[in-house]
């Protein structure tokens, strides 16, 4: 169990360490690598709260499809990384006051002695052969089976989206109409010129 | 002895620094998407955390749809990114002021 809690910190310290250069990066390729970074780690905290499929699901979908599309969109785009960066501290002080009343209300409510969760045991470990996605398959094929159906929806109306918004017809392309030139008859294109005969001299 | 609070603090933390780089990252609006995804991810860790110490596999199947919805939303923003960029040649906030808000 020790070694456990070790892991959990080590991971705790990579992810923490990661957000914070997502934030602060100057290049935002840098910004994404480390995003990767932090997923990673998260899907390591993930297995160490037993959530296998979802780990897997997290390096697989995160890592593998959604930050490849931030890193392809980020180096397709010509940005001035100067004027993005200037006042980049302006707003710090608020921001630092924000955050540090959400940590600070989370810490105390969950210090263990107003709601005792530092008490609450930790479950006992699976029986011989459970899989954790055998048990999410089932939950979601059943229980969960009408809500499984709209997220397919949402995704077919995502793909939808992104293609209809960064589709675009270039207008200075020359391309062939093959129905107009099915149609074409002969008299709109050949005139016969009658050129009477000269004379040699 | 790992507790429930070790990863409610962690998550707690993470999610603290997804709202300063929105703050930090008001002009960059890739960075702002990519701590939106931290925030998520805070998120996230919250839920599978409740449901292994619950014993209920349901926060998992909630998280399962979040990662659904948060891909479909950056894939959006991201594409809204491009277009904007295709006609404004910037992706600086400031610059995005036609509606003069």
């Amino acid at each position: 169990m020790l070694f456990e809690t070790a892991i959990f910190y080590v991971f705790a310290a990579l992810l923490l360490f990661a957000a914070l250069r997502v934030i602060t990066a100057r290049n935002p390729v840098h910004a994404a690598l480390y995003l990767v970074l932090a997923f990673f780690t998260a899907a390591g905290i993930w297995l160490l709260l037993r959530a296998e499929f979802l780990a897997i699901v997290l390096v697989l979908v995160y890592v593998g499809a959604v930050m490849v599309l931030f890193l392809f969109v980020v180096m397709m785009l010509d940005i001035n990384l100067d004027r993005l960066r200037e006042g980049y501290w302006d707003y710090l002080a608020p921001a630092l006051v924000v955050a540090g009343v959400m940590v600070a209300v989370m810490a105390i409510v969950l210090g263990g002695k107003y709601f005792g969760l530092g008490e609450m045991p930790a479950p006992p470990p699976a029986a011989a052969g459970y899989s954790n996605t055998k048990e999410l398959g089932r939950l979601i094929y059943t229980d969960y089976a009408y809500p499984f159906e709209i997220a397919g929806v949402i995704l077919l109306v995502a793909i939808v989206a992104a293609i209809t918004l960064t589709l675009r017809r270039r207008k200075d392309t020359k391309y062939q109409d093959p129905a107009t030139q099915v149609a074409v008859r002969r008299q709109d294109r050949v005139r016969l010129v009658s050129m009477p005969a000269e004379k040699k001299e | 002895m790992l507790s429930l609070s070790h990863y409610l603090v962690l998550a707690a933390l993470l999610f603290a620094i997804g709202v300063v780089g929105i703050f930090l990252n008001r002009k960059n609006l890739i960075v702002m998407l990519m701590s939106i995804e931290l925030m998520l991810l805070a998120v996230n860790t919250n839920f599978i955390a409740f449901s292994h110490y619950l014993g209920d596999p349901a926060g998992q199947i909630f998280v399962f749809f979040i990662l659904t919805v948060a891909a479909a939303e950056a894939a959006i923003g991201l594409a809204i990114l491009i277009a904007l960029f295709r006609n404004l040649r910037t992706i600086h906030a400031d610059d995005l002021d036609s509606l003069q808000g």
